[in-house]
């Protein structure tokens, strides 16, 4: 067990894929020589070579459309987008072919490639750097889309996404590279797709994801302090949901604010406040609230504090959920 | 390679890309390029002292950009990349503007009409289909307006470039493509982006390709002339490789001792463009110590006046970028507005 960044879990699990399997190979934009721009992939073309690593020509269609013909030939290919906005040039590949590959050959083919894109705002960028494009995958059946909050769960997330068959979407939270968490490569996983209760509560349950879930446990810390007591599920996966566990918090709390730094409109949250209505209707005390973004491109950096959800939208929500 | 004045500011001639600017014109070419160094080591600085968010330098690509920008008309429409500063200055756009993007108070920052001067792209290649489909506009409206794009070596990987090349040419589009080849996208060398020469692919797609000296100014003026009358002739469109280097890091964010050698920096460091005029303007009298002084304090007046701008720029609120997103109302726009004028209201009463 050893402590570590979240950025430097991402390298471990990726090594460790790299030396498990002789067909993973990454794939991206600087990820070799530079080791990437947040140096996640630090080392790993030194130790494994150009073949293994690949440093890639500047374009994201030609990365994802040639990783998908990698994985027709058997190969594990895990490719990095340098920013979240640039993905959108992969976007067909990934919606018309990645995606529905597998259900076109009637389930012959599987295309096991992994998508790793550092995605959300907080860190002072220029545009098209900070944002969260979770639900324009998660609405395209095929895809899984997953996203760690801390550096355990990125190391093990991450293996389990290499291992598995199908496409993933892996969304690393960029402003937590450098929060630092205990890391055992040894320790048995939660399944991928599984939500975790962080935080024991009984007044009302947060929900948050990626970057979001520290903020959502600060916010129960001064929930704490202030007499309100706040649980903390963090979802980890956006598709497929864990409803289950996110039910049987609600069924607890009878009270659910789900948080994110993607538009509330659309959103995950509006999904997940569906789901919960139609399954604990009889419980919920009152109507599922949603913190998150604006309708509005990602706005620029000096007016981004103002824009992402932080701890007072947070306590805001939940002084609104319990006002019912 | 197109080549008008050597590293060592001797003149050269072409046979197909000649012209004399005089004396006036050539210090006037000194003079933007200095000034463009000038306000992109403000940049730097700036980014450094914690006033910016992101600095893209210009440094090295100073002749590329004047030298092309300097070949427009007025009504010529320029769409730049990210770091095509020397281009800003060249098309008299206000610095400022550049500041307040990289600052974080803006996305753009400028009215791209104002100078017929687009705002940057940060998505690599997207700029250059709008270039296109702008050109084809200018071509259907009879105009005789010629559209200029600027992109790096990296661009040309990217599938929307080569769509535009592809369309310019089936469409006779009045467009310049000038790709300003500084050997680099961040880490990576341009032997990754291209197995030819960039300016060869031109022959596949059906465009002119030409590869300039894009440290020499005046072959980079003189070959985006020819390629912009080629345009306005309704004649075929030109791919201008300008040869050149980014002499800096990629942005302020960037590392690049990791992944290149200070010996090619020393190497191209010797082809400065500022340098080459410098010497060819003094050699031949028609710029003096005197001259070159004064151009330098102008650029020290001009980062002076940039820094104490930049410095008391105000911060937005984000309430006005609600009305930003669309022409008309929007009605969750509308609500999500109202909704965080009232919480941000809420603070101001509750503390
Ligand atoms: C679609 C897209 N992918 C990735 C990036 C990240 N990125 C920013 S600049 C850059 C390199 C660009 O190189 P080049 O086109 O040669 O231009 P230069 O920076 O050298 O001027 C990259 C990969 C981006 N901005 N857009
Ligand atoms: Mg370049």
């Amino acid at each position: 067990m050893a402590t570590t960044t979240l950025a430097k879990a991402v390298n471990a699990a990726l090594r460790a894929a790299l030396e498990d399997d002789p067909k993973v190979v990454l794939m991206g934009e600087d990820i070799g020589r530079l080791g990437g721009v947040f140096r996640v992939t630090d080392g790993l073309q030194k130790d494994f070579g150009d073949h293994r690593v690949k440093d890639t020509p500047l374009a994201e269609s030609g990365i994802v459309g040639t990783a998908i013909g990698l994985a027709l030939r058997g190969y594990r290919p895990v490719v990095e987008i340098q920013f979240d906005g640039f993905v959108f040039p992969a976007y067909d590949q990934i919606v018309t072919q990645l995606a529905k590959m597998r259900a076109r050959s009637g389930g012959r083919i599987a295309l096991p490639v992994v998508i790793r894109i550092p995605y959300g705002g907080g860190i002072g960028a220029v545009e098209h750097h900070s944002e969260s494009p979770e639900a324009l995958f998660a609405h395209v059946a095929g895809l899984r889309v997953v996203s760690p909050s801390n550096a355990a769960d990125a190391y093990t997330m991450l293996r389990q996404a290499v291992a598995g068959d199908d496409p993933v979407i892996y969304l690393e939270p960029k402003r937590r590279y450098y929060d630092k968490g205990e890391v055992d490569p040894a320790a048995s996983p939660h399944p991928l797709h599984s939500a975790r209760v962080i935080r024991l509560g009984r007044d009302a349950t947060v929900l948050a994801y990626g970057p979001t879930v520290r903020t959502a446990l600060e916010a129960a810390a001064v929930a704490e302090e202030e007499g309100t007591s706040v649980e903390v599920v963090d979802l980890r996966s956006v598709s497929p949901v864990d409803f289950d566990t996110v039910e049987a918090s609600v069924r607890r709390t009878g009270r659910l604010v789900v948080v994110h730094e993607a538009p509330v409109f659309f959103g995950t949250g509006a999904e997940i406040a569906a789901h919960v209505t139609e399954r604990c209707f009889d419980r919920l005390e009152a109507p599922v609230l949603r913190v998150g973004g604006f309708h509005m491109p990602y706005p620029p950096a000096r007016t981004e504090h103002a824009y992402l959800p932080d701890l007072d939208r947070i306590l805001d929500a939940v002084e609104r959920v319990l006002a019912y | 390679m197109v080549q008008l004045l050597t590293p060592h500011g001797e003149r050269v001639h072409h046979p197909d890309y000649d012209i004399e600017p005089t004396p006036g014109e050539l210090r006037e070419m000194y003079r933007r390029m200095a000034l463009t160094r000038r306000v992109d080591a403000e940049g730097v600085t700036l980014q450094r002292q914690g006033e910016l968010g992101l600095w893209p330098s210009s440094l090295g690509q100073e002749a590329a950009q004047v030298g092309s920008g300097l070949a427009l008309r007025a009504d010529d429409h320029v769409f730049p990349s990210y770091r095509d500063h020397g281009v800003a200055l060249a098309r008299q756009v206000d610095p400022l503007h550049i500041f307040r993007l990289f600052r974080g108070v803006s996305h753009g920052g400028w009215d791209p009409a104002e100078k017929n001067f687009h705002l940057y792209t940060l998505v690599i290649g997207s700029q250059v289909l709008h270039a296109t489909g702008y050109a084809m506009g200018v071509a259907d409206d009879d105009a005789d307006s010629a559209v200029v794009v600027y992109f790096g070596d990296g661009a040309t990987s990217q599938g929307d470039v080569s769509e535009a090349f592809n369309f310019a040419a089936v469409y006779d589009a009045p467009v310049v493509f000038f790709c300003q080849n500084n050997q680099w996208a961040i880490s990576q060398g341009v032997e990754r982006q291209s197995k030819v020469p960039i300016h060869r692919r031109a022959a596949g797609f059906g465009l002119h390709g030409v590869r300039v000296d894009g440290n020499d100014v005046l072959a980079c003026l003189a070959v985006t002339r020819a390629a912009v009358e080629r345009a306005r002739q309704g004649r075929e469109a030109t791919l201008v490789e300008a040869f050149t280097y980014r002499m800096g890091a990629h942005t302020t964010s960037d590392d690049p001792t990791r992944y290149r050698q200070s010996a090619e920096l020393t190497q191209w460091a010797r082809k400065d463009p500022i340098a080459r005029l410098e010497k060819y303007l003094l050699n031949h009298g028609w710029a003096d110590a005197d001259f070159v002084a004064g151009v330098g304090e102008e650029g020290d007046r001009l980062a002076q006046h940039i820094k104490e701008s930049v410095r008391t720029m105000p911060d937005p609120d984000l309430t006005e970028f609600f009305d930003l997103t669309y022409a008309g109302e929007h009605r969750q726009v509308t609500e999500e507005r109202e909704w965080f004028k009232e919480y941000e209201a809420s603070f101001v009463e509750g503390s």
